[in-house]
């Protein structure tokens, strides 16, 4: 393989990307198929809102209405935010450890197609006309309940989508324990890098429960399992304690990565080392640890007693003071800085009220007798909406224009950034702040339409506008991107000035094995310290040049989550098609012999020659 | 191919190697013959119930048994496992906090879902 760059055809290129192991490709695939499902969750949100706009709209029936909100919030959460942060994850997590890719680069490849293919199955929903109607969390009475294959769609989409994000989750934790460069401690970790670990872990302890929940979901709605029955002496309530066991660390798992990119730009953009940093990290893993502890306060009005409510009330409230030494580190990182105001900072700045907003509304809603008035109406929906929105959608908003040299060599407009920003930001506060209001004067949250004469009317219209303002701010980056990518004017190492961290020492794109010598890591911030002792190249290598070994790009893990899709319609259609039992067992069958193949292939990889090494860097002038 | 190192041990370090290597195995016979008495001694103690022994109710010996897991488990993941030597931090603190997440979810459901 040689690294000089030839030109190829359309086909050679579709097949590289879809046998790619490289992390920044597979980032790229993440991000783009994020992306994707991301539009597509938010043209369901702009037909919710616009339904919503007047009072007894008929814009789509309740029926549909059911179909748009669930698949809304399922979107949103599993095809959307978390496949985006998995990009940025992908991207930019080996580069600031230092390493080549990550720990398992075939697995990194199988956990980005059982997502996509994952996706796809639950959205082929809207094709087939049945969609998942039960909601986001899908309450087993109501899932078990709901006619046709909507539920389905769901439960086996999910179960597909959520083994890649496991795998993903386990293949960020190895890397992190185990590739870091010379030097590189814990303590010297970038906080992008100690989020993404802290916020796989929670994945290795989130997803168990939700595969078991989606497995009894299954059985219990295609296989004739009576899990959540309770006229067969199953429970019904198991299912809510089992979603939020995973649902709630599962807020945490995209909050946390959010974080990690705002404590990045806070400090690269206010050219300071960021404030507080070893409080910084245990922040980071007190609310880890925390997030397992509160998912009954999701439940308050189940019933559980005063004694466990109270118990998940006081434990819910002792998040906010982990999450509050963030806040003050971040305003004190700036306290004093030379503050530079680029679109990223700017997003980071409007997070802080936003989400500060958000939390405090969180913790209103933890006090559990409150709780009880608040509950299913639109002050949840403002709530989470702040906390998402106002938190993880501006930072990827936010790495989106941060990264963007990094993942595609190319620097978006800025004029038109800050345009996007100050129309997403004004859209968001103007669609949710309202919403607070609008649950206080007594509407609920998931209902079709209203009625007229109830003070709703202008609140709604209001939050309509507000959400079209934020999909003009959308449209403008997409056109932003695409306007980047067609001038296609190449930047340097660190467009930004002030990288402080090893990711802004290389290439943008990183060449294809990222480093040329493994670089030694003297400090947190170590390009900083480089740049500060004189070093311009930012980066002290570790050891001489030699030969660098690589791993095979391979069409295994498509074809192993290729063969699960088939599967999953097998299941779906068992009882009701003669083709249903065939085609579940030749899915399960492709899977198995693809992993056979891969068991028995003796695939070591190759090696990158020395000389190779030489020439690519004498190519570009002795630089890294 | 990358090269390979040969490392070639000197004979104080040899000595210390064979001399860990000695008490390490040492450890795991004695903790094997430990294994193997808390079994006996658990499946006696379900014989002596059958056999209605004054003493022996199924209150005493259940606890007794889950307690003998508890420890042999240990001992497996400690000296047969290799859990005890440098270098598992990491897992060690993994599988405790799984273990701990893992606690609560019966926890849970034993006090407020199922009575």
């Amino acid at each position: 393989m040689s690294s000089v760059a030839q030109k190829k055809g359309f086909g050679a290129t579709l097949w590289d990307w879809l046998t790619t192991v490289d992390h920044k490709k597979i980032g790229i695939l993440y991000f783009l198929g994020g992306g994707f499902f991301f539009v597509l969750g938010g043209i369901e949100a702009m037909m919710i809102r616009w339904q919503l706009h007047i009072p007894n709209n008929d814009f789509v029936s309740a029926g549909l209405f059911n179909d748009l909100i669930t698949m809304h919030g399922t979107t949103m959460i599993f095809l959307a935010a978390m496949p985006i942060l998995f990009g940025f994850m992908n991207a930019i997590v080996p580069l600031q450890i230092g390493a080549r890719d990550v720990a398992f680069p075939f697995i990194n490849s199988l956990g980005f197609w059982m997502f996509f293919f994952g996706g796809l199955f639950l959205n082929i929903s809207w094709l087939y006309g049945e969609v998942p109607d039960a909601g986001w969390t899908s309450y087993a009475s109501l899932s078990l309940a709901s006619q046709g294959h909507g539920v389905d769609f769901y439960a086996i989409g999910l179960q597909i989508a959520g083994g890649g994000t496991l795998m993903a989750g386990i293949n960020f934790l190895v890397t992190i324990i185990n590739m870091r460069a010379p030097g590189m401690t814990y303590m010297r970790m970038p906080l992008f890098t100690w989020t993404t670990f802290v916020a796989s872990a929670m994945i290795l302890f989130a997803f168990p429960p939700l595969t078991v929940g989606l497995f009894f979901l299954t059985f219990d709605r295609m296989f004739g399992g009576n899990f959540f029955n309770h006229t067969m002496g199953g429970n019904t309530i198991i299912w809510e304690h089992i979603f939020w066991i995973f649902g709630h660390p599962e807020v945490y798992i995209l909050i946390l990565p959010a974080f990690g990119i705002f404590s990045e730009i806070f400090s690269i953009f206010s050219r300071k080392r960021l404030f507080g940093y070893p409080s910084m990290v245990f922040a980071t893993v007190l609310i880890g640890f925390l997030g397992f502890m509160v998912w009954a306060h999701h439940m308050f009005t189940v019933g559980l007693g005063p004694t466990a409510n109270a118990i998940f009330a006081v434990a819910t409230m002792a998040i906010a003071v982990p999450t509050g030494v963030k806040i003050f580190n971040w305003l004190l990182t700036m306290w004093g800085g030379s503050i530079k105001i680029t679109t990223p900072m700017l997003y980071a700045l409007g997070f802080i009220p936003s989400f500060v907003m958000g939390g405090v509304t969180g913790v209103m809603q933890g006090a559990a007798p409150l709780d009880y008035q608040l509950h299913d109406s639109y002050f949840i929906v403002a709530h989470f909406h702040y906390v998402i929105v106002g938190g993880v959608v501006l930072a990827i908003l936010a790495a989106t224009h941060l990264y963007w040299p990094k993942m595609f060599g190319t620097m978006l407009n800025e004029t038109l950034g800050k345009v996007t920003f100050w129309f997403f930001f004004i859209g968001f506060h103007m669609t949710f702040l309202i919403q607070h209001w609008l649950g206080f004067w007594g509407m609920p949250r998931r209902v079709w339409t209203y009625m007229d004469g109830q003070g709703w009317n202008l609140a709604n219209l209001i939050s309509t506008i507000g959400a079209f303002m934020m999909a003009i701010g959308v449209i403008v980056l997409v056109i932003n991107a695409i306007m980047t990518s067609v001038k296609n004017v190449k930047v340097a190492n660190d467009p930004w000035g002030d990288g402080r961290t090893l990711e802004w020492a290389i290439e943008s794109p990183p060449i294809y094995y990222n480093f040329h010598a493994t670089p030694l890591v003297r400090g947190l911030d170590t390009v900083w310290i480089e740049k500060m002792e004189g070093n311009e190249s930012g980066l002290t290598p570790a050891e001489p040049i030699k030969d660098i070994h690589m791993p095979n790009g391979s069409i295994i893990p498509l074809l192993m989550s290729f063969g699960l899709f088939i599967a999953g319609f097998g299941a779906m259609f068992r009882t009701e098609e003669s083709w249903g039992l065939p085609v579940l067992i030749f899915g399960l069958l492709w899977t198995f012999v693809s992993m056979a193949a891969r068991s028995l292939q003796d695939d070591t990889g190759y090696y990158i020659k020395k000389d190779e090494i030489l020439r690519d860097l004498k190519r570009k002038g002795g630089q890294n | 191919m990358a090269d390979i190192q040969v490392y070639k041990r000197t004979p104080a370090e040899q000595q210390l190697a064979q001399r860990r290597a000695k008490q390490s195995m040492r450890n795991q016979v004695m903790m094997f013959s430990l294994m193997i008495f808390l079994t006996i001694v658990s499946f006696s103690m379900v014989v002596a119930f059958e056999a209605e022994v004054a003493g022996f109710s199924k209150f005493f010996i259940i606890p007794m048994i889950m307690l003998f897991a508890a420890v042999q488990v240990g001992l497996q993941l400690y000296y047969f496992m290799h859990m005890s030597e440098k270098g598992h931090g990491i897992p060690q603190m993994f599988m405790y906090t799984g273990a701990l997440l893992g606690f609560l979810i019966p926890l849970t459901f034993v006090t407020i879902v199922w009575w």
